[in-house]
């Protein structure tokens, strides 16, 4: 990006009085608004000085039209001052601070050579003097302590301190003593005579159907301050008694006061006529809704698209299928060249609602629409240099993202492929990064809209480049769940086929070599793989015997790659994305990473289509003589917690040092009962060997050995806030039960399988652990959202130096070297890389 | 990078290899070597906060020993990150010198030396409503001191009688007994004895590292606390960035999430770098940043304007979130760079 003006820094500070009348460019005085006809009044709040906001009309300070003139700003001048309430707290230090005579700071001022240069402790001691009721080290006057009441009340020993008196005292503070304290303004502006009035361009009014006008809050708030202050006006000039007139001046106060902010505690907020609280300067400011976070820190785009996502398995993983109707609309500006301008001028034939057409063409004499009429001459005018604003068509860069944006993988960049249809479509193979699936999710699209902001977005946030994971150093992106079983049944023992199947398997992936008439699955895998790729690892499948047969695995986990082939092992979730993609990645490069991916999983979806692989009900079915060894468990462990409780009863039962007698006799059911699902899980394996759901389990395909003891063994003990469940009735859970019946299926213990049934009491305790899980998610994402903003915006001004020391915030160095050794962890496998040529075993992944 | 740096035990690995394979290793180094401009901090975050929504909400699990119960998951990351002043349910892990670690009387001993005793805990109070007196028994020496120190009245064998003239009096004495520590180390409410790989452990619930520190057979060198300022009030700045990182670190792989270290390491850091922990949140790292538009966009909106503009600050568009607001770009990553370009038809200045 060229930057051709930078801002150097933002000052902040006070107006006094004089700089706003100053600024100022109408003097408010009337709460009238508009006339009879509806003309806004001069000396009005919409005072035609102030700004425009109608279309036709222009300024009569700068003449200006409608989006020309950006406001200017006006100022009512009050009758009394009043206090600035944001500073309230500051006024109220320094009133103590400072002699009520003299005005000088209650600090001598050896002591204040002293302090120079500590503000807060300058300030801190000052106000001692004050709340002890001490002399003036100056003039020797002696302090009256001063109360402060909130919002903005002052007392001096129960006198109400006036707010004339505080500037008067205000005004006679000298410039050095501020010095100390550090502040740059004066404090006689901390208390106001006369208030800006903002721009109308800032609180607009709206023009409803019926014609009438309906006025911004502030406008509202400050008709009520110029009423109160006019009225405050008559009665100081026909001598009203003093009560009334500091009424009328604390209402004054009031209202400016709300003015600045509505949200004050310790007065009513100011309410609209239909009892909505005001949004006044405070509220548009803060919070999420407010002006910093809503529309400051962020900001809307144009050249973006939104809709719902499917899954397209023949897309490459860098791709995303964007719909006819999307490419019509979004557009990149395409500068014309020599090489460019004839296919830019069929382009601008097109015209804007066929497809790879164009909206505008920019010219140095401005832009222009392509329109039916017009499109021949652009075409005849177009020349080098100009720039077309044509259609996004197959081969563009676009940036894709799904929220909530939690990490950098949330939003990556893709190749465009335009599609019919209405959906974005994405390889399901980046769903991970993206957490999406297609149950109706919904993408963004964006077209980077500079030369130099494509290539950034290609260069770094290409989905080939973003394989790996910065958090974890290991792929992100890969095949998953079908495409994990499908390998597996590929590239597992005795899978053969014949020259024709294979061809069918590896038709549009790769070519089959010449000659060969059968094919075992390894060697149709190994075909996805460089020719001179070595990796040996153990899988998933290991089931870590005490000695390793190698290449000889009863189990298949050893997996062997050499010289390109398969030797031995099954291709599961660590082939698909863990070591073996990873070992791709850091070897050969995104571009054969991404390749892989791209195979494999459609190498895996054949497989699976080939050999067919379903869960049924029946799998989960387990021979009766299981059943009967599972019903003895649970009959076991029910009578064990019976002993226990009546152990408990007679209060005979073993205590565990600092627990209760009821505590333990939990924990001991709790162990048991453990104990009772996790046999009833061995017996569930035992006699389901080799059905889908295991192989999926053990694979890492989807779901684990858990699911399966569930389905089939049984379910277990249900708990609510990690103990049995102990709610409900008094003294009981459901009124099946007996009151104060402790026993095992009166406090949540579902005996059944998933398969067999649960009883309609197992149901309901299993409903109550499924809503708490529901709502502890609930919960979650919120607690975890707020930590994220921290944390991010705590770290965000952290970047690398080139000496590779971190440094944040100022400068300051917060590292000496990155992470201590300057290794990024997304590319930290380079490292092993080179010290381990042969790769004779490497980790595996979680 | 320069080779000489290297300590002595690589340079001669180095050396003994081959000409090409040294080559490629050190291509491979700098390979991996972070990209400077990269927006560390931000991964960083992003790395810790992603995995925050795969977290368990409300898991009381049991580090060891089964009776200790500590907070992990998301709340304990929470905790972490906030630097909380008192963290719920803390624990202390205390090792003992390696010649007695094995003698389980010695261990013993140590341990029940260590939890705090009140009045209480030797001897019966009670208040006798009827004649409006306060009834104490005892056989505790120990205990006994400390009562006719505190009473200014004699022990009647194992008994002191003490008469007040109202009950409320009565009351007021009992609380305050009841108060009064007989021995151990504050903080201290239980203790447990375990075996850990062959020797004794001593677990405790509840935390006080200066105290236990200055026990005599304990390894100080060994002995751990999970309270965070504890450590740093004890052991220094260093040793709470260390805790830090063991810390969240060990709640991560306890839920079975897979962070770099160097993330962790680096939110440590950040939050020690000023000399003493601050917290991740407004009150500490984001609330004293220089910028008051970034202080400002984050939380507290008013109240850093206000104060802006009384110490008459400027702002100098130096981080990210000011520029963002300003609409200018950033300078993190490719914004690092500044370059610039004379466009061919600018004319050449002098």
């Amino acid at each position: 990006m060229v930057v051709r003006k930078k801002i150097k820094g933002i000052g902040f500070g006070l107006f006094s009085s004089k700089m706003i009348q100053k600024l100022s460019s109408a003097k408010i005085h009337t709460p009238n608004t508009y006339d009879e006809d509806g003309y806004p009044i001069e000396g009005g709040l919409m005072d035609p000085r102030l700004g425009v906001i109608d279309p036709g009309i222009r300024c009569k300070t700068c003449g200006g039209g409608l989006g020309e003139c950006q406001g200017h700003f006006g100022h009512i001048e009050l009758t009394r001052p009043v206090i600035h309430v944001g500073y309230a707290k500051e006024i109220h230090q320094l009133l103590k601070a400072t002699c009520r005579s003299c005005s000088r700071l209650l600090m001598s001022d050896d002591e204040l050579r002293k302090h120079q240069g500590d503000n807060g402790k300058i300030l801190e001691i000052s106000q001692k003097v004050n709340e002890s009721e001490g002399f003036c080290p100056h003039c020797g006057e002696k302090q009256i302590k001063i109360k402060f009441v909130r919002p903005y009340s002052y007392y001096e020993d129960e006198n109400n301190l006036l707010v004339t008196d505080i500037r008067e005292r205000f005004e006679k503070i000298s410039d050095k003593d501020l010095a100390y304290l550090g502040w740059k303004i004066r404090p006689e502006w901390m208390v106001l005579s006369v208030i800006p009035v903002l721009p109308i361009t800032i609180r607009p009014s709206i023009t409803l159907e019926s014609s009438d006008r309906s006025e911004d809050d502030l406008t509202h708030k400050l008709v009520d301050i110029l009423r109160i202050n006019q009225r405050l006006e008559e009665n100081i000039n026909s001598g009203a008694p003093q009560l009334i007139i500091e009424d009328l001046w604390d209402l004054l106060q009031y209202h400016i006061a709300t003015y600045f902010d509505n949200g004050i505690t310790g007065i009513p907020p100011a309410r609209h006529r239909s009892g909505r609280p005001l949004k006044t300067i405070a509220q548009r400011l803060k919070g999420k809704e407010g002006r910093f976070r809503k529309n400051l820190s962020g900001k809307r785009v144009n050249f973006s698209a939104r809709t719902v996502i499917s899954p397209d398995p023949n897309l490459s993983i860098n791709e995303v299928g964007v719909p006819e109707l999307i490419a019509l609309e979004l557009t990149v500006p395409e500068e014309v060249n020599e090489r460019n301008i004839d296919e830019l001028r069929r382009i601008i034939l097109n015209g804007p609602k066929k497809h790879p057409g164009a909206h505008n063409v920019i010219t140095p004499y401005g832009r222009k629409r392509i329109l039916e009429e017009n499109k021949k001459d652009l075409v005849e005018t177009l020349s080098i240099g100009d720039v077309v604003e044509r259609h996004i068509r197959d081969g563009d860069t676009v940036v894709f993202n799904r929220q909530p944006s939690l990490h950098r993988n949330s939003m990556m960049c893709h190749t465009v492929k335009v599609l019919p249809y209405n959906t974005l479509r994405l390889n399901p193979a980046v769903c991970a990064p993206y957490n999406a699936d297609f149950d109706g999710d919904e993408m963004n699209l964006h077209m980077p809209q500079s030369e130099e902001a494509i290539t950034e977005a290609e260069v770094l946030m290409k989905v080939q480049e973003c394989i790996i994971s910065p958090r974890f150093s290991m792929p992100i992106i890969g095949g998953e769940h079908d495409h994990v079983s499908g390998m597996y049944l590929i590239t597992r023992k005795n899978s053969e086929f014949t020259r024709g199947e294979a061809l069918d398997m590896v038709k549009g992936i790769v070519k089959l070599p010449p000659g060969k008439k059968k094919f075992t699955g390894k060697e149709i895998f190994s075909l996805l793989l460089p020719k001179d790729f070595n990796l040996t690892y153990r899988g998933k499948l290991c089931e870590g015997c005490r000695v390793c047969k190698k290449e000889k695995c009863d189990v298949e986990a050893y997996v062997s790659i050499r010289e390109g082939k398969l030797v031995s092992g099954i291709i599961e979730k660590e082939g698909m994305k863990g070591v073996l993609l990873n070992e791709l990645f850091t070897r050969y490069g995104p571009d054969v990473a991404r390749e892989y991916i791209n195979n494999s999983t459609r190498l895996a979806i054949r497989g699976m289509m080939y050999y067919g692989f379903s869960v049924g009900i029946d799998e989960e079915d387990l021979p009766k003589g299981a059943l009967n060894k599972i019903d003895d468990i649970i009959d076991h462990a029910e009578k064990e917690v019976d002993r226990l409780i009546k152990l408990y009863n007679k209060g005979k039962s073993k205590v565990i040092p600092g627990k209760s007698a009821k505590e333990s006799l939990e924990d001991y059911i709790m162990a048991e009962l453990g104990t009772a699902r996790d046999g009833a899980g061995r017996i569930a394996e035992r006699y389901t060997k080799g059905n889908s759901a295991i192989i999926m389990a053990k694979t890492g395909a989807r779901g684990t050995l858990f699911n399966l003891t569930q389905m089939a063994g049984m379910v277990g003990q249900q708990a609510v806030r990690g103990k049995r469940i102990d709610r409900g009735y008094h003294n009981r859970t459901l009124s099946h039960f007996k009151k104060g019946d402790l026993s095992a299926e009166a406090s949540g213990f579902v005996g059944s399988s998933f398969k067999r049934g649960l009883s309609p009491t197992e149901y309901f305790f299993h409903s109550m652990g499924g809503r708490e899980s529901l709502v502890d998610t609930a919960i979650r994402t919120g607690r975890s959202g707020y930590m994220q903003r921290r944390l991010i915006n705590a770290l965000q001004d952290l970047k690398v130096y080139p000496d590779r020391s971190v440094r944040g915030d100022g400068g300051v160095i917060v590292q000496f070297t990155y992470g201590e050794d300057g290794i990024d962890p997304m590319k930290k496998y380079y490292l092993e890389q080179s010290d381990n040529d042969q790769n004779e075993f490497r980790r595996t992944s979680k | 990078m320069n080779l000489e740096e290297l300590p002595n035990s690589v340079k001669s690995r180095l050396d003994k290899m081959d000409a090409k394979r040294r080559y490629k290793l050190l291509q491979n180094y700098k390979k991996a070597l972070i990209t400077p401009g990269e927006a560390v901090g931000t991964i960083a975050a992003q790395s810790i906060g992603e995995p925050g929504t795969q977290m368990t909400l409300r898991t009381f699990h049991y580090a060891g020993v089964a009776e200790l119960s500590v907070p992990l998951g998301l709340p304990r990351l929470i905790e972490i990150i906030d630097a909380k002043r008192t963290p719920k349910n803390c624990i202390m892990v205390i090792f003992i010198e390696e010649k007695h670690s094995k003698d389980k009387e010695f261990v013993d001993d140590i341990a029940n030396g260590l939890r705090e005793r009140f009045l209480p805990d030797a001897c019966e109070i009670d208040i006798d409503v009827k004649s409006k007196k306060l009834v104490i028994k005892t056989s505790n020496e120990e205990a006994k001191g400390i009562l006719e120190r505190l009473t200014e009245e004699k022990m009647r064998g194992n008994r002191l009688v003490i008469k007040k003239e109202s009950l409320s009096d009565l009351k007021k004495l009992k609380e305050k007994l009841d108060k009064k520590r007989l021995g151990g180390i504050k903080g201290i409410n239980r203790v447990f004895v375990r075996e850990l790989d062959g020797e004794y452990v001593i677990y405790t619930e509840g935390s006080n590292l200066k105290g236990v520190l200055g026990i005599k057979g304990i390894d100080a060198r060994r002995t751990t606390t999970n309270d965070i300022l504890q450590i740093y009030e004890t052991l220094g700045i260093e040793a709470a960035r260390n805790a830090i990182v063991k810390e969240a670190l060990g709640v991560l792989e306890d839920q079975n999430l897979d962070v770099d270290i160097r993330h962790i390491m680096l939110v440590a850091d950040q939050m020690t770098v000023s000399g003493e922990i601050q917290a991740v949140g407004r009150q500490g790292i984001s609330g004293t940043k220089e910028s008051v538009l970034a202080r400002a966009a984050f939380e507290e909106t008013e109240k850093h304007i206000l104060n802006a503009a009384l110490y008459g600050e400027v702002d100098l568009l130096e981080g990210v979130a000011e520029n963002i607001i300003v609409g200018q770009p950033i300078p993190i990553g490719t914004g690092t760079v500044e370059l610039a370009v004379r466009n061919q038809g600018d004319k050449k200045k002098k």
